[in-house]
């Protein structure tokens, strides 16, 4: 391999959310340059929430992203809340945690079905995998659709909820929709199987490849952490959300429009492997078959099995939310009025709210004035947070397959950014706004 | 007749658009009985630059954009303007009151230079734009009737009127008459009056409707309580590019 010269350079990878480049140079075998640059436009959404009033906060960021825009939503919607002193009910606590099990089923289908089996199955796309595998592209469809509807039932849409609102809901599903749900959620539970199985029949094709990291991500004693919870690290255990910035400590390389992160090392990961690396115990019973299934075990290393850990989820998600809509239904579903608007008594205040999204933690921080318009605001993105771990993870990648044929390493770069589910929309919202 | 070569393409968004055509499911395998899709760079590695109809989301934010879309638009016999960020420049004209300078200086510092941004702005504002499907996001329904048309040759049939018309229709309760404040009455309709259905108000994500009454909307606004900055800003959320060219 001394003699190994190598120039890859993949413009704006496909079947990934947004434009982003790698670029690796080798020169008689060795390393000269390996580099996850991103190159999408940036947006300035810090910057634009500054003299906007707080009703609109969340309608706004949730256009940071179309894939996770219920996230950005409720992370957006806590933040508002937690400045304003403001508190939801019990029952409007259990329908956004069913409205974000939708919204992480719908983003990790998608990205299992569309974006990775063409990978393993060796060919560009899913639609020639709907010839070759029509059964299997259909059990994917049908999961995937189940948990739009479900979106749509908990939030109005899949994409940029209405219904999530300051203080709770503008209108909530019926107990009879919630009963339908949950029986089409337990009719779903054979399908999920079935991709399992498939996922398994391929799982070799996923290189076995280990590079040792921390996994950062929301934690709670007595549950698999989605929508609260305490800041969780496999390098230095727990801490109180309010001290999310000296676990992000984000900074620019002038290579890419989006900022990174590093915590304990020189980078960290976000994401489905980071829950399933911090809080295994807390999955439910299938979920913890199907992990078992792969042999998947924290704390596990390897990134390509991010997407095992997302296969998990999806499981986790479907029997939680069972478990939620029995809740709902052993406690009855209080009405609500009409175009609900719950009454807030406005102040000046900050406020922090951490979500977990298919990508991972995501954080929105808001400074209000008494007035109620927004004088500052930081959103820290799960794919920013990644981006340093990708490249290191290339850096590490590169030397063990640099025998190989060139198309292959470029196809196994390409299948570790495409590990990560990497959402480079969110990523480019730049950064925060110190300005006047 | 060889099926028309369809392409997506993106540019300042959250590609919430291609995930709605993504979300057809079933219908968008029949849509690919229709036509080929030769690039979608969101759910597919094969791209080509050989297409008829070219299907563009975001906003032009940056000079190097202009160069991208004006080779689009040399390529493609239809450019079709999809969500908001694309009809009329959608949530990022938010940013174009702020000295944008002084964002990136404080931002990046030294290397402010490496990442040029201007005013954000709608398509049209760049090239021609033959059809547009609005909304943000678009919904499927809308985008395979603009489709179903173009593919007969005819123009898609597109609101003038403002989404009260369909929120009366749909028998809402007026956001007003609930002490909540709406920018129904100049949006251009075609949603189904979606967002107030829902329970909340309409924001105006599809742009002004033709013929606006603008300063009678902002005086409403004003009458049921909003101060005179509060109504400016209800129209900069979605209006702002719209309402700088008029």
């Amino acid at each position: 391999m001394k003699e190994r010269n190598l120039d890859i350079n993949v413009h704006h990878v496909t079947r990934v959310e947004g434009h982003g480049n790698i670029y690796v140079n080798v020169r008689k075998g060795t390393i000269e340059k390996c580099e996850w640059n991103i190159s999408e436009a940036p947006r300035f959404f810090e910057a634009m929430v500054v003299g906007r009033n707080w009703r609109e906060l969340h309608h706004i960021t949730s256009r940071i992203c179309g894939i996770c825009s219920i996230g950005h939503t409720l992370a957006s919607l806590r933040a508002t809340e937690a400045a304003m002193g403001i508190t939801i009910s019990e029952q409007d606590l259990k329908l956004r945690k069913l409205a974000l099990h939708a919204e992480n089923m719908q983003s990790h289908v998608l990205h299992l079905g569309f974006l990775v089996l063409p990978d393993l199955l060796g060919v560009g796309s899913v639609i020639p995998v709907a010839s070759s595998n029509p059964e299997e592209v259909k059990t994917v469809l049908r999961v995937h659709r189940l948990a739009n509807e479900m979106s749509n039932l908990l939030c109005g849409r899949t994409t940029h909820p209405q219904r999530l609102i300051p203080g709770g809901f503008s209108k909530i599903p019926s107990m009879k929709e919630l009963a339908e749900l949950r029986e089409r959620l337990q009719a779903s539970v054979p399908d999920l199987l079935k991709v399992a199985e498939l996922f398994k029949s391929l799982a070799s094709k996923l290189p076995d490849f280990t590079r040792e990291t921390e996994f950062i991500g929301l934690t709670k004693p007595d549950e698999y952490a989605f929508y609260d919870g305490n800041l969780g690290s496999t390098d230095t255990g727990t801490a109180p959300v309010t001290e999310y910035l000296s676990f992000t400590n984000e900074y620019i390389v002038p290579w890419s429009t989006a900022k990174r992160a590093k915590h304990t090392r020189d980078s960290y990961m976000v994401g489905a492997l980071a829950r399933l690396n911090l809080n295994y115990d807390k999955l439910s019973p299938l979920a913890k078959k199907t992990a078992e299934l792969f042999g998947l075990k924290p704390v596990c290393h390897n990134p390509f099995m991010n997407n095992i850990a997302q296969l998990v989820e999806v499981v986790h998600n479907v029997e939680d939310s069972i478990r939620l809509i029995d809740e709902l239904e052993a406690t009855g579903l209080q009405q609500q009025p009409d175009y609900n608007n719950p009454p807030i008594k406005v102040k000046a205040g900050r406020g922090i709210g951490a979500v977990e999204v298919p990508r991972g933690i995501l954080f929105h921080d808001y400074t209000y004035n008494e007035k109620g318009i927004c004088t500052k605001a930081n959103c820290v993105i799960p794919t920013n947070q990644n981006h340093g771990n990708i490249e290191l993870d290339m850096k590490a990648l590169v030397p063990k397959i640099l025998d190989k044929k060139e198309k292959e390493i470029e196809l196994s770069l390409e299948m570790l950014v495409r590990a990560y589910d990497p959402c480079i929309s969110c990523s480019t919202h730049y950064v925060k706004v110190n300005f006047v | 007749m060889a099926k028309p070569k369809v392409a997506f393409f993106d540019f300042a968004g959250c590609e919430g658009d291609q995930l709605q055509v993504a979300n057809l499911e079933e219908e968008l395998l029949d849509l690919l009985g229709q036509v080929e899709v030769v690039s979608f760079r969101e759910v597919m590695k094969e791209h080509s630059d050989n297409y008829d109809i070219a299907f563009i989301e975001g906003s032009c934010t940056r000079l190097q954009d202009e160069e991208r879309l004006k080779q689009i638009r040399k390529t493609a016999k239809l450019v079709v303007a999809i969500g908001s960020c694309a009809t009329i420049g959608g949530i990022n004209s938010l940013r174009n009151d702020k000295d944008l300078d002084d964002v990136r200086k404080t931002v990046y510092g030294e290397d402010a230079r490496l990442f040029d941004s201007y005013a954000a702005r709608p398509i049209d504002a760049v090239i021609p734009v033959d059809a547009y499907v609005h909304g943000c996001p678009i919904t499927k329904d809308e985008f395979l009737s603009v489709v179903k048309s173009l593919l007969l040759g005819k123009k898609p049939d597109i609101p003038t009127y403002p989404v009260c018309v369909e929120c009366k229709k749909n028998e809402n309760v007026c956001a007003f008459e609930r002490g909540q404040y709406c920018v129904g009455p100049v949006t251009r309709a075609g949603c189904n009056s979606c967002c107030v259905n829902e329970g909340t108000i309409c924001w105006g994500c599809r742009g002004l409707v033709d013929n606006p009454n603008e300063n009678s909307e902002k005086e409403v606004l004003i009458k049921y309580g909003l101060t005179v900055d509060d109504a400016i800003n209800k129209f900069k959320l979605y209006f702002g590019w719209q309402e700088r060219k008029r």
